[in-house]
């Protein structure tokens, strides 16, 4: 029952070409369970991604007050009360593998829950769709129309429903380029044709990706294009709930009229009465009961027809629905259904997001807004001085990640005698060396350090570079080695 | 594979009930699983594109040339543009960097930061050769990162010598030579031996023995002080070196001193005024200058 069948495939010619024609898919309408939390999920997603530029958030003077904000001119992204350096990437590598995980988790609990109600192939998609069916009417309507051929209310309905794809298109493009300036200000700028020409090229390619993808390739990007479906069917395994045909009850398939009769004469038929409407739904065009298989994205649209069609002759619903095989076997031998969502797998998924979690809270919790770096020079590693002391340099960056120009001075902790000396700045024996660092910015300093010949010193000896707000005492430290020559 | 005795094309496979493409290794089937027809069309399309490009673009090598394309885009014309982009960027800087006098490039961060990178950049281009990349020096190329300077350490002295060179033949060049006292006949071979040895004295280094110490002074101070001063502690007008440090150009074993003393020295800087402009000096003088601090 689980062979992989593509759309493709049904009825291969087996003396035919090696390449076929993409079969036109009309997905008719449908009501029900999962059709709603679609819609749902369909507002939402949308709604976080067209609107989201648009949020405020107030970090200060000097600073910009876009919630989500990717500045690349200035190698700075800010998120809410989060603002990133480019060095600090790794709490996207965190974020990306926190989502990995939970893909899995989702995958593994409840089969494609990202193909069918989440991904933006699927969400535009079936905006895409819900237009079509708008405009040029149900899946009968169609097929009859295009069977029909182009006339002069067809040529209206298609132009009415490409532009309206385009303007889609468009404002997901405009909406993507809002992420990356501030929105309200590129809105204007972009109107009045005063907004940088990557903007408008950006908004150009995303309009065409969006059009031809949503409009076009559908469900031919997740049959042939994507990924995640071949990586999902090494994820997934027998306890995971998939969009699955109950064949135990619904095999052999009976139409209505010859179930009467044959329930009428005690023989035993299945539920499912052959009225193909889950196929009519299907946005990949398939037929469930042909198993699980690659292009099926899990969307669910399938139960929702066939607990409509179940509901009008009076069975019981769910005849397709969320299970697996172990409990359609389970049936067969007239044994109780299990459901196992506490697995190895599941709790090990668990437990990896909680830790990547943690450990990311921990660390953007603990993320301190004065940083120092300190580079040992490489050549020369030591200078000896005319009066036998020994000199290293460094280089220092100083980072000062806060909204507001700071001034520091820089201390050194090692040999009892060790100096320090910052070039280009005056200090007196008593006083460190003072710096003062503008508001989100760093600074490179050169810094030597001497120790005097009367310590004997190992070939190399740790060293602390103390860097410290004047004002504030907060206190940022970077070790390195002292090297003799 | 064996081509041989393979499945007939389009023989139904009974476990799928799919029919395959008739290839067959050890008894394996490939399944007919075939591609969309827009698959193929893209792959036309990129064929396509790869004739436009060879005509919109230089592609074909000639025998001594290449197809230009029709643009005459050229990646080296590209890069001409963006470094004079770069140039304008840096204009402002560069021209402060020529304005500003050394103190105040070394007091304003912004430019200290430009002209410690662009002195660094010239550096590596134009003295690595004779100081090496680190600055370091070698024997009779003073290192540049310490603090004993031959002809002064602060930031206009290392300027000057920049310019104008040590003997450079430079009319404001540095110049003083160490007269070679003993091919000159001016002092005997044994005396450059105790006088030698007196020099390694006045820095703690060890003696020979029976050195006498008095001869060796009396030696050095009618023969030395003239240049290296009263103290020995050198003359950067000169380019006398401090004899009583412990840092020596030549090296501070006896041999390499009466090696010295009887062949002189008069080592070679060349003039670089003329040659770099003056922003340019600038930012190599505080970089130079930032190595060690300069004195
Ligand atoms: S197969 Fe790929 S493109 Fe299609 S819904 Fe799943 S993740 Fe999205
Ligand atoms: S078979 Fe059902 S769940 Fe799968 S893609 Fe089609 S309608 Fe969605």
């Amino acid at each position: 029952m689980n062979k992989t069948v593509l759309p493709s495939e049904l009825n291969p010619d087996p003396d035919g070409p090696l390449y076929v024609a993409q079969k036109k898919i009309y997905p008719q309408r449908v009501s029900g369970t999962f059709r709603r939390i679609k819609w749902i999920l369909m507002a939402v997603c949308l709604g976080i991604y067209y609107f989201l530029p648009f949020v405020r958030w107030n970090r200060g003077p000097g600073l910009p007050d876009q919630a989500v904000l990717l500045d690349l001119a200035n190698n700075r992204f800010y998120f809410f009360f989060i603002e990133l350096w480019p060095q600090e990437v790794y709490y996207f590598t965190g974020l990306l593998i926190i989502a990995a995980i939970v893909l899995f988790l989702m995958n593994s609990l409840g089969g494609r829950v990202w193909c069918g109600y989440l991904c933006p192939q699927t969400v535009w998609t079936d905006l895409f769709y819900a237009v079509e069916r708008a405009v040029e009417g149900d899946r009968r309507e169609r097929m009859k129309k295009e069977a029909e051929g182009l006339t002069l209310q067809r040529a209206a309905e298609l132009t009415l429903k490409h532009s309206i794809w385009l303007m889609i298109a468009w404002w997901t493009g405009g909406a993507w380029v809002l992420y990356f300036a501030d929105a309200p200000t590129l809105m204007k700028e972009l109107v009045t044709f005063q907004a940088p020409m990557v903007a408008y090229i950006w908004i150009g390619i995303l309009t065409f990706t969006t059009y031809v993808l949503a409009g076009f390739m559908r469900e031919q990007v997740c049959v042939y294009m994507c990924p995640w479906p071949r990586i999902q069917a090494a994820l997934t395994d027998e306890w995971a709930l998939n969009v699955t045909y109950k064949y135990d009850r619904g095999e052999t398939r009976t139409s209505l009229k010859k179930a009467e009769q044959a329930r009428a004469a005690g023989e035993k038929v299945g539920d499912c009465i052959d009225c193909n409407q889950c196929v009519a739904v299907c946005p990949t065009g398939i037929d469930i009961r042909d198993g699980s298989q690659l292009a099926c994205i899990q969307c669910g649209l399938c139960i929702d027809a066939c607990d409509t069609v179940m509901k009008k002759i009076g069975r019981e619903p769910r005849l397709i629905g969320y299970d697996n095989d172990i409990n359609i076997h389970r049936r067969m031998e007239g044994k109780p259904e299990v459901f196992r969502t506490i697995r190895a797998r599941t709790v090990i998924y668990t437990v990896l997001i909680a830790v990547v979690g943690a450990i990311m809270l921990y660390t953007l919790s603990h993320r301190t807004l004065l940083d120092v770096n300190v580079l040992h020079d490489r050549n020369p590693l030591a200078v000896r001085l005319s009066d036998g002391s020994v000199r290293n340099g460094y280089t220092m960056r100083v980072l000062n990640k806060q909204g507001i120009d700071r001034v520091v001075s820089v201390e050194v902790e090692g040999p009892p005698s060790a100096t320090l000396q910052v070039i280009g700045v005056e200090a007196t024996a008593a006083e460190r060396p003072t710096i003062s660092i503008g508001r989100d910015q760093t600074l490179e300093l050169r810094v030597l350090v001497t120790v005097g010949s009367e310590e004997n010193l190992d070939k190399s000896t740790p060293v602390r570079f103390r860097v410290i707000d004047t004002k504030s005492g907060e206190v940022a430290a970077a070790t390195d080695n002292f090297v003799t020559p | 594979m064996n081509m041989a005795d393979h499945a007939p094309h389009g023989e139904l496979d009974k476990v799928t009930g799919r029919t395959t493409t008739g290839h067959e290794w050890d008894g394996i089937q490939e399944l007919n699983t075939p591609l969309p027809r827009w698959w193929v069309w893209t792959f036309y399309a990129t064929i396509v594109w790869s004739i436009a490009y060879w005509i919109v673009y230089p592609a074909w090598p000639l025998v001594k040339d290449h197809t230009t394309g029709w643009f005459n885009y050229s990646s080296r014309a590209d890069v001409a543009v963006e470094l004079a982009k770069l140039d304008a960027i840096r204009g402002g800087k560069m021209a402060a960097l020529s304005t500003a006098s050394l103190e105040d490039i070394q007091k304003d961060p912004a430019l200290l930061a430009m002209a410690r990178a662009k002195g660094k950049a010239v550096f590596g281009d134009n003295c690595a050769p004779c100081h090496g990349t680190g600055a370091t020096g070698s024997k009779g190329f003073p290192n540049l990162n310490d603090d004993d300077w031959l002809w002064g350490g602060s930031l206009d002295q290392i300027m000057k010598t920049i310019r104008f060179g040590a003997r450079s033949g430079h009319a404001e060049a540095h110049e003083g030579q160490m007269l070679a006292f003993g091919k000159e006949g001016v002092l005997k071979p044994d005396e450059i031996v105790t006088v030698a040895n007196y020099v390694r004295s006045l820095s703690g280094l060890p003696t020979r023995p029976g050195f006498d110490k008095a001869a060796g002074e009396k030696l050095f101070t009618e023969n030395c002080v003239a240049c290296h001063g009263e103290d020995a502690k050198g003359n950067p007008e000169l380019g006398a070196p401090n004899l009583t440090d412990k840092i020596w150009l030549y090296g501070s074993d006896e041999a390499t001193i009466i090696e010295t003393v009887t062949n002189g020295r008069a080592g070679v800087m060349p003039s670089w005024e003329g040659r770099l402009d003056t922003g340019t000096i600038k930012a190599m003088a505080v970089y130079v200058h930032s190595l060690g601090g300069g004195k």
